[in-house]
Formats: C-alpha cells, sequence, structure tokens
C-alpha cells in the first residue's frame, strides 16, 4: 500500500503537457457530483496550509491527502485520500476491497458499480468524498460477512451467468439494485437494469435467466 | 496457431511422432452423431491409453452441465485478476505514448519526470513489440524506435501512486520528427502514399494466430499477395452457368476485453515473478526470458483469472518488459495494467477488409470456381487475409485467393476470435445466398449440394425443423410496412488444432483429496470445471471435490489458449493422468483391503469390488490405507488417434432481423445457432460461449467500429460509449442447440468451440436476414442506420466514410 502521507504535490510542473480537460480535473471543476452538497460533515482537513489558508467556516480540501470516513458495507473505515480520489480508487487502493473493477475508468461500463445508499452508482465516476455520510456497499458487503452468498450470486453460479467474471460484481451489484426494488421483474426490467453493465463474454442471457429465477426464489422465502 | 502452408501442416505433423505399432491397442469408438450418423469405427491406439468412454449420457460427469468450478468466487468478488494484485511496495507504472502517428523519435527527455517525488524509476521502450519489423533492419538506422501510430509505448514510469505516475508520464518529454502518414486503406494502397516501412516488413505471428505470412512480396504499403490456388479458376468461371459477384467491406475491430492487458512483475535476484492477463501463461514466461537473457527456470508466470482475452493476449508485451525492467531497476514489485484508450489503440484489433469475391456454379449448384481478392489493414502490423471460408467451406473445382495486408499508421493487428473468418465468412456467406437467389434454389437444398461436412449436413437439419425457419418467407423484401422482418441462414468452419504442449498432473492424498495441476490458464471458457469433471468420472466422485490449480508456470507445462485448442488439448492429458493415478492407487490399497487391483473400480465414491468378493469402502478410507502420503502421475497429450483425417468444425447460425427502412435501423431479434463441439465436455459451459460468440457477432456486424481521423492519425473513439459494443438492450433471444458429433480422435474425444462459436457466421447470417427483409443487400460492417439508408438508396453501394 502507498504511503499517501508521502504524497508529492499534484500539481505538474507544467500545465501544458495536459491540455484539454482531464476526467480527474472536470470532476474537481464541476463541484460535487450526484451526491450532493452536504457530504463534507466529518471530513477533516488534512494539509495545514490548506486549512490555514480556508476561510472561516469553509473547509476546503487538497490538493493533499485528507482524513476522511467512509462507511462502506456497514463499517466506519478512516482513509487518507487526496480529493480527486474516486471512490473506485478508494475501495481498491485503500480499502482493498478487490471485487470493484475498474473498466472503462470514465463511467460508460458499470463494470464499477456499487451503491450509495441502495443506489447502484459508477464508483469510477463519483469522488470517494461525495460519498461521506452515505452508505456504501460493494460486492463483498452483499452478504453478510461469512453468511450465505446472496440468492442472487447462487442464480449466478446456477445458471452460468458468467465467463471471465470480470463484469460480474457489477452485475450482481445492478440486478441486487433491481430487486431491492422491484421483487417482480419481467425480462424487461432486468435488459433496463443492467443496460449500462458491459460484458464482453456475451453472457447477458444467462443474467436475465439467473436474475429472473433469483426473484422467483427471494419471493418464496 | 492456424496453418497457413502445406510446409507448415508436415510440421505440425512431424511434431506428433508416431507411437512404436506395437505399443498399439485396437479399440472401437463411437463416431458420428447421436440419433443421426452414430456408429462404432476402429481405431489403433496407443496400449496405454485409457478404456473408450462411451457416449455422453452414459457418463456421471463429463458431458453434463455442472456448475462452474470458480463460479461463486467470481460472483462474490473474491476472485482475484491480476489488475487485483497488490503487493507491499508495489508500484504504479505508467507507459508514455506516442502523440502523433508516425515519426521518427528524436530525444526522450525523462529528467523532469524522474525529479517527480513520487517517481521510482524511469524506462524508455528499446524495441516495439507487436509492430511488424523490417527484413533487412539496416534501412532504419535509429536510437529510438519509430513512431508507426499514435499510442505507440515509448516510456514508462515507475511511482508509488497512480496519480504521481500520471503526472510523471506527462513530465516526460519526447522530441519528434514528422514523417508524412497514412490512416486510410484505399489512400494507402496508392503508388505514391506515404509509406508506413522504408522497405518490406513482416509481423511475428501468436499463438492465437496473429501475423500474416512473411515471405510475400512489398509493394509500397501494400504486403502481398498471399496466393492460394487450385485448378484453372479462369477456366472454371468460364465454364460456370452463373457467375455472382459482390464487393464487400467490414472495418476494424478492437477486442475489448473488460480487464485491460498488464502485469504486476516483481523481480526479484533468483525469480523474476509475473502475474498477467494471458491467454498464454507459456508465452509469456518464453518472451521475458528471451528478452531479459534469463533461464526460463527463473520465470514464473502466473494468471490466475482473467478478465477476457479474445485472441490478443500471448506474449509478454510491451507493458511486460517495461514492468519486468522498472521493477528490476527499482527492486520494487511493478504494476503496469493499461487504460482503456492504451487498450483500443495499442495491443492489437481484427484487420479491416475490403473484399471482391466471385463465385461460379452450375444450374444445380455445383461450384465451379471461388475468385477472392481481398485487402485489409491490420494498422502496422499484418494479418488481414480472409480466405479461410472461402478455401475450406464448400467443395470447387477451382479456387484462386489473392490476399493483400496494407500497411497504415495505426496499432499492429493481432489475432481475434477466428482470425480471418468473420470477415471471409461475412462475404462468402453472403455470396452464396446470392447465389441461392440466382438459381431459384433454397438456401438450405444449396448448400446441402456444395457442403460435404457431415456434421454441417446434421445442422442443417435441424434448422430445416426448426420454427424460426419454417417462418422464413422465401420471398424477398416482402414485408409491407415500414418495419419488414427477415430471416436469414449462413455458416461457418474452424479447424482442429492440437496443442501438443498440454500436460497435466493428478496427485491423490492420504486424506482421500485429490487435486490436478497444469500452467494452462482458463480464460473464462471454463477449463478448471472441465478438468475436475475428467477427474471426478475416473474416481468416481463429484466434481466438486477436485481442488484444479492452474495459470501458474510452476506446475505441468499447459497450452497457450488460442485457436480454440484448450479443452482438446488438455483434457486427454488430465484423463491420461487421472486413469494411470486411480489404476496406481487401487494397486496401492488392494493389498490392505484384500483384495487384487483387477478386482476394483472407483463408483460413487467408493471403491467396489466388480466381483462382489469385498463389500465396498468408501473411497476416503481407502486412501488412508495408501503406503505413501501421495501419488501423483504425469501425463502428457497423445498425438490424435487418426491423423489421415483433415478435421474441420462447423455450425450454422439462423438470425432474425427487423429492419426499419425509415430510419436504417437493424434490430436482431433471435438467432438460432446449432453447432459442433465434438463431444460437449460441460454444455451449460459450451452454451455460454456461443452465446457469447453470437453476441459478439451481432456486435461486430452492427456496432463496432475503430475510427481514426485520417487527417490527425488519432482515433477519435478509443473508450466504451462511443465503441459501441452490444449491450444488454441489443442482445436477441438466442437459442442454442449443440450437436454432440464423435470424431473418435483421443481418450476424451473432445474438441474446441471458441471460435466456431456464433462469430465466424452470424454476420452472414444478419446480412441475409437484411436481404430476406428488404431485397437489398448490405454488404458493409458494421451496418449502421446510414450505410443501411445508403444501400436502400442505391442498391450498389460503393465505401460508405462514416
Amino acid at each position: 500500500m502507498p504511503d499517501p502521507t508521502k504524497q508529492p504535490p499534484s500539481q505538474p510542473e507544467n500545465d501544458s503537457h495536459k491540455p484539454g480537460i482531464s476526467r480527474r480535473g472536470f470532476l474537481k471543476g464541476a463541484g460535487l457530483t450526484a451526491a450532493g452538497t452536504a457530504l463534507l460533515d466529518g471530513v477533516q482537513a488534512f494539509s495545514r496550509e490548506t486549512a490555514a489558508a480556508a476561510p472561516a467556516g469553509v473547509t476546503e480540501f487538497g490538493p493533499g491527502p485528507a482524513s476522511v470516513r467512509l462507511n462502506v458495507n456497514g463499517k466506519e473505515h478512516d482513509v487518507e485520500i487526496e480529493p480527486r480520489t474516486t471512490l473506485a480508487e478508494a475501495l481498491r487502493i485503500h480499502l482493498g476491497m478487490m471485487g470493484t473493477k475498474i473498466v472503462c475508468d470514465r463511467g460508460a461500463c458499470s463494470g464499477c458499480t456499487v451503491w450509495l445508499n441502495k443506489m447502484p452508482v459508477n464508483s469510477c465516476t463519483t469522488l470517494a468524498m461525495d460519498a461521506i455520510g452515505h452508505e456504501v456497499t460493494t460486492i463483498e458487503g452483499l452478504s453478510a460477512a461469512g453468511a450465505e452468498p446472496h440468492p442472487l450470486q447462487t442464480a449466478f453460479v446456477k445458471h452460468d451467468a458468467l465467463q471471465c467474471g470480470f463484469c460480474t460484481p457489477a452485475m450482481v451489484m445492478s440486478c441486487a439494485a433491481l430487486l431491492e426494488k422491484n421483487p417482480h421483474p419481467s425480462e424487461q426490467d432486468v435488459r433496463a437494469a443492467i443496460s449500462g453493465n458491459l460484458c464482453r463474454c456475451g453472457t447477458y442471457p444467462k443474467v436475465f435467466a439467473a436474475t429472473l429465477d433469483a426473484a422467483d426464489n427471494m419471493r418464496r422465502v | 496457431m492456424p496453418i497457413h502452408t502445406k510446409e507448415e501442416a508436415l510440421l505440425l505433423e512431424a511434431a506428433q511422432a508416431p507411437a512404436q505399432k506395437s505399443d498399439k491397442k485396437s479399440v472401437s469408438m463411437p463416431v458420428g452423431v447421436p440419433g443421426y450418423t452414430l456408429h462404432d469405427e476402429q481405431r489403433h491406439v496407443p496400449a496405454t491409453e485409457p478404456p473408450v468412454w462411451p457416449i455422453n449420457q452414459d457418463l456421471t460427469y463429463v458431458g453434463k452441465s455442472h456448475e462452474r468450478y470458480d463460479g461463486l468466487a467470481k460472483a462474490t468478488g473474491r476472485a482475484r485478476y491480476t489488475a487485483d494484485v497488490q503487493l507491499p511496495g508495489m508500484l504504479y507504472a505508467k507507459f508514455v505514448n506516442a502523440t502523433v502517428p508516425h515519426a521518427k523519435v528524436v530525444a526522450v527527455d525523462t529528467s523532469a519526470a524522474e525529479r517527480h517525488p513520487g517517481v521510482r524509476g524511469v524506462h524508455v521502450v528499446q524495441h516495439a513489440m507487436g509492430n511488424a519489423v523490417l527484413r533487412d533492419p539496416s534501412l532504419e538506422q535509429v536510437k529510438y524506435p519509430t513512431v508507426r501510430y499514435a499510442g505507440q509505448p515509448i516510456a514508462a514510469v515507475a511511482a508509488t501512486t497512480p496519480a504521481a505516475a500520471e503526472e510523471a508520464a506527462a513530465l516526460v518529454k519526447v522530441q519528434y520528427e514528422a514523417i508524412p502518414f497514412v490512416i486510410d486503406l484505399d489512400k494507402a494502397r496508392a503508388s505514391d502514399a506515404p509509406p508506413v516501412f522504408p522497405g518490406a516488413a513482416d509481423e511475428e505471428g501468436t499463438a492465437g494466430g496473429g501475423g500474416g505470412p512473411n515471405d510475400v512480396r512489398q509493394t509500397g504499403n501494400i504486403h502481398g499477395p498471399a496466393i492460394k490456388r487450385v485448378g484453372d479458376i479462369e477456366q472454371a468461371l468460364k465454364e460456370a452457368d452463373v457467375v455472382v459477384e459482390g464487393h464487400y467491406i467490414t472495418q476494424v475491430q478492437t477486442h475489448s476485453a473488460l480487464e485491460t492487458h498488464g502485469v504486476v512483475a516483481d523481480w526479484k535476484p533468483e525469480m523474476l515473478t509475473v502475474w498477467a492477463s494471458t491467454q498464454g501463461t507459456s508465452s509469456v514466461r518464453e518472451e521475458l526470458a528471451g528478452y531479459f537473457k534469463l533461464p526460463m527456470s527463473q520465470v514464473r508466470v502466473i494468471t490466475e483469472y482473467m478478465g477476457g482475452g479474445f485472441g490478443a493476449k500471448f506474449g509478454a508485451g510491451n507493458f511486460g518488459v517495461a514492468a519486468a525492467a522498472l521493477s528490476k531497476k527499482t527492486g520494487a514489485p511493478v504494476r503496469l495494467m493499461l487504460d482503456r484508450e492504451e487498450e483500443h489503440l495499442s495491443v492489437g484489433n481484427r484487420p479491416s477488409s475490403d473484399q471482391t469475391l466471385r463465385i461460379g456454379a452450375k444450374r444445380d449448384g455445383t461450384l465451379t470456381g471461388i475468385h477472392l481478392v481481398s485487402y485489409g489493414t491490420a494498422g502496422c502490423g499484418t494479418g488481414a487475409g480472409c480466405s479461410g471460408p472461402a478455401a475450406n467451406l464448400y467443395k470447387y473445382a477451382a479456387l484462386h485467393t489473392e490476399e493483400n495486408d496494407v500497411f497504415t499508421n495505426a496499432g499492429p493487428g493481432t489475432a481475434m476470435r477466428a482470425p480471418g473468418h468473420p470477415p471471409g465468412a461475412f462475404a462468402l456467406e453472403q455470396t452464396i445466398d446470392d447465389l441461392a437467389v440466382k438459381l431459384n434454389m433454397d438456401p438450405l437444398e444449396l448448400r446441402d449440394r456444395i457442403d460435404e461436412h457431415p456434421v454441417r449436413r446434421v445442422e442443417r437439419q435441424v434448422v430445416r425443423e426448426s420454427d424460426l425457419w419454417k417462418s422464413r418467407n422465401p420471398i424477398a423484401g416482402a414485408d409491407h410496412g415500414l418495419v419488414k422482418r427477415g430471416v436469414g441462414f449462413a455458416q461457418s468452419v474452424w479447424y482442429r488444432f492440437v496443442s501438443m504442449n498440454s500436460s497435466a498432473e493428478v496427485r491423490v492424498h492420504k486424506d482421500g483429496s485429490i487435486e490436478v495441476l497444469s500452467s494452462v490458464q482458463d480464460i473464462g471458457t471454463g477449463i478448471k470445471t472441465v478438468m475436475a469433471q475428467i477427474v471426478a468420472e475416473q474416481f468416481g466422485v463429484p466434481p466438486e471435490k477436485i481442488a484444479v490449480r492452474v495459470g501458474d508456470t510452476n506446475y505441468p507445462a499447459g497450452p497457450d489458449s488460442g485457436g480454440s485448442v484448450t479443452t482438446l488439448s488438455l483434457t486427454p492429458a488430465v484423463r491420461d493422468a487421472a486413469w494411470q493415478a486411480s489404476q496406481k492407487f487401487l494397486a496401492d490399497v488392494a493389498p490392505a483391503l484384500g483384495a487384487t487391483a483387477g478386482d476394483l473400480e472407483l463408483v460413487d465414491g467408493q471403491v467396489r469390488s466388480k466381483s462382489g468378493k469385498l463389500q465396498a469402502v468408501a473411497f476416503k478410507r481407502a486412501a488412508a490405507k495408501m503406503a505413501t502420503d501421495q501419488i501423483a502421475v504425469q501425463s502428457k497429450r497423445v498425438p490424435d488417434y487418426d491423423r489421415s483425417k483433415y478435421l474441420t468444425y462447423g455450425g450454422v447460425d439462423v438470425a432474425e432481423v427487423e429492419v426499419d427502412v425509415e430510419v436504417g435501423r437493424i434490430h436482431v431479434r433471435r438467432v438460432l445457432s446449432v453447432h459442433d463441439c465434438g463431444r460437449p465436455m460441460n454444455p451449460m459451459q459450451v452454451i455460454s460461449q456461443i452465446n457469447g460468440g453470437v453476441i459478439q457477432g451481432v456486435s461486430y456486424t452492427l456496432f463496432e467500429n475503430r475510427l481514426i481521423d485520417p487527417n490527425y492519425g488519432l482515433m477519435v473513439n478509443p473508450n466504451l460509449e462511443q465503441y459501441k459494443i452490444t449491450g444488454s438492450r441489443e442482445t436477441p433471444q438466442i437459442e442454442v442447440k449443440l450437436v454432440e458429433a464423435y470424431i473418435g480422435q483421443s481418450s476424451t474425444d473432445a474438441s474446441g468451440i471458441g471460435e466456431a462459436a456464433g462469430i465466424v457466421s452470424v454476420g452472414a447470417a444478419i446480412g441475409n436476414a437484411v436481404y430476406n427483409a428488404i431485397g437489398v443487400r448490405v454488404r458493409q460492417t458494421p451496418m449502421t442506420p446510414a450505410v443501411v439508408l445508403a444501400a436502400l438508396n442505391q442498391p450498389a453501394p460503393g465505401r460508405l466514410t462514416v
């Protein structure tokens, strides 16, 4: 694990090397995204200089790391991250939760799907700091630790709804979110729920079957 | 691995040296398709071979749909891919890539990057792997590899965090001396086109079949033609009653595996350990050992899980070399996973094609000749040939094919699922459909007359009996209204390649647990599960009791997974090891059980006496009586039993489409896929692979397109939103029918499915369905609305530039 305290200043010597708007730059420039603006409660400034320069009553972060508290899978985790760190990076690099994959890293394939308050989101285009104060659920937390797998996971195996498996955790998170709000989905509902989840091996038909089967089983329990 | 020449075929033959005659026994094996053509044939096989297996219905675990060995690990996110490997002190590396399509690199200034506080090492690329190589290297005296495409890696930096690596990579200053470039296939063919290479150049092939022929002439950017000739084509076309002709154009497709190419390399004085996202652990080891002049015994490659390859992931790659060099330099493990843009640009693609195809036939359908001239670009690589279907699907009196690679300033092509065959079949199978129209013949009937493959004959019968085919209106464009429905049919071909580099070990432990080991990698096709099923069948215990260890060069050498070789090559070795281990086990425990080994058998988790003299003993209890802690047997692949046969596999696909003639949109509603994969080892997994082939085929035919701006030489859609691949909404209803086809070639009689599955024939099936719907042939992929509308407006369109 890299030591975040040894983080270099993040400004390149010469910005002209990176023309145009980078994704990170855009995220920073756009400020807080979908998750809203009340999320910074509980954040402590890490960089003294930054904190000192901030106007009274306003907490500013960056460019260096700040210590923040994330609620992931029902547990509080303190992590030191730069403000530009995406939720996907925080989960993978800082918390070692590798079930969440980074595939396109720009919100086009849903390979990094996690839940924010049970809503599926692309964690590669969600800043980790935007997750503060919200419940993050990852594939690791879909079923309680040590408990039986989620019925959907069992159904995925039964129907062989996976091949290489790289899209699978995100596929499961999208389908499980559908079942949370719609216990009686049709195949069209499943298609819509995973319309953003790309699978290159072409396993969609079995994902449809597995999700419908899991819904059936969950209704019976 | 596809065989291009007779010489290569002979070499392969020689490699499979025959066993001594005296060591042989004669056995009777099931051959043919149950319910249609099943019969027994004699084979002379090595005396040590296990007993012949009956057809699937009489086996316990093999041939049954068994849950994927690692399904739960994948569904719960526990599966660790190369991208997920984290080691203490690991550094993150990032490439510096060329920002121009063609240039001499004058200088690479890494000083600013080295001063970045997070940076631990910088590596400058010395050799551009993947690009074609000049036959005469003296034509180019350069300090750094010449840039031949935008995105070619030039240097790499390793830093403590991904962000630091990204920042530092931006600090590397590359000084270019621009060279004129060419992107467009037609322009690159012109005699005054800027040359991509200063002389003739060739690309080395990969295990998956990438790269073109090396012994052809080169004129300007045109590398070829590679010519195949059977009979006299001009005479054959003269003798034809009808000649059909078509001009077909297909695009460049990228593999777009979800896990990008990459490695984690850990260089220690005694061992270089590399976690690699690869289809060939052995190919990575071989290339790294060669590049760094290390003994192979000191290079270990691990691929426990792999997030998709489709032909592009063989060898060390520029990223593997860079990561290993940076690890050596820094003394720390280095992770270098490509980003999505790099994945599109620099690690392979399916080359484009521009094909002119003429087919001559007699009134009764008999083909007199097939004449194909193709041009295609594999960027700064080769391998755009697409004559496989034309040469291997039908019988003909004469064949003439000329395949040309055209160099352009784009990333090098590489093998991609059934190299050359989707574009080749797209043209051939639509032209055969044209022929059926011209002869006023049913397309299945025509193929019955010209296609000798016994299994495809059965497959066509299955199609004939299907509701989907029965619902087809033979009159093209008969539907009224703006949305017209059509049904089309097309066939595929692939070949039986055996990798003799296939061995496995089976270990029985004293506590009754069993392991099977091979360096083979499971790339998502399910070889782990199949290995467990085979060992289970031999020991009479359920597959979930077998531990499978793969994806590590520390284990017995397994095949690279390309060309549909894995299952058919490895499974006989697995079965042989399991069979011999089971016999050794019985011999070992027989005395303690008071029996003779010959009287014992392994059934239902028990050791049983065939004569009934002994009460059945649980396998676990019997194992406790082993004389040693472990019984281990390693076996290697025995050559195919009857090599006098030239074996191909075929499948057929039927597509149902709706074409909106107002907006030009094609929707594929249903696909019926009838496929031959020999003995299906695990039908559920085979069906998954065929679903995938069909969906990739739809994707190739309707959506995917690597677009490069010809004015700047930069790819404009290196992502997954503008490079569109099939999603859930575009996925048709797919029905797969497996045709069990026994061929009597090995102790498992397994075959492959990866290439033949869907991807080859779906494009032409869609094309034929579109013709059936609208009465106009669409001869260009991707069949975007613009392409469809252009075809509707002008029945014989030229190339539509998007």
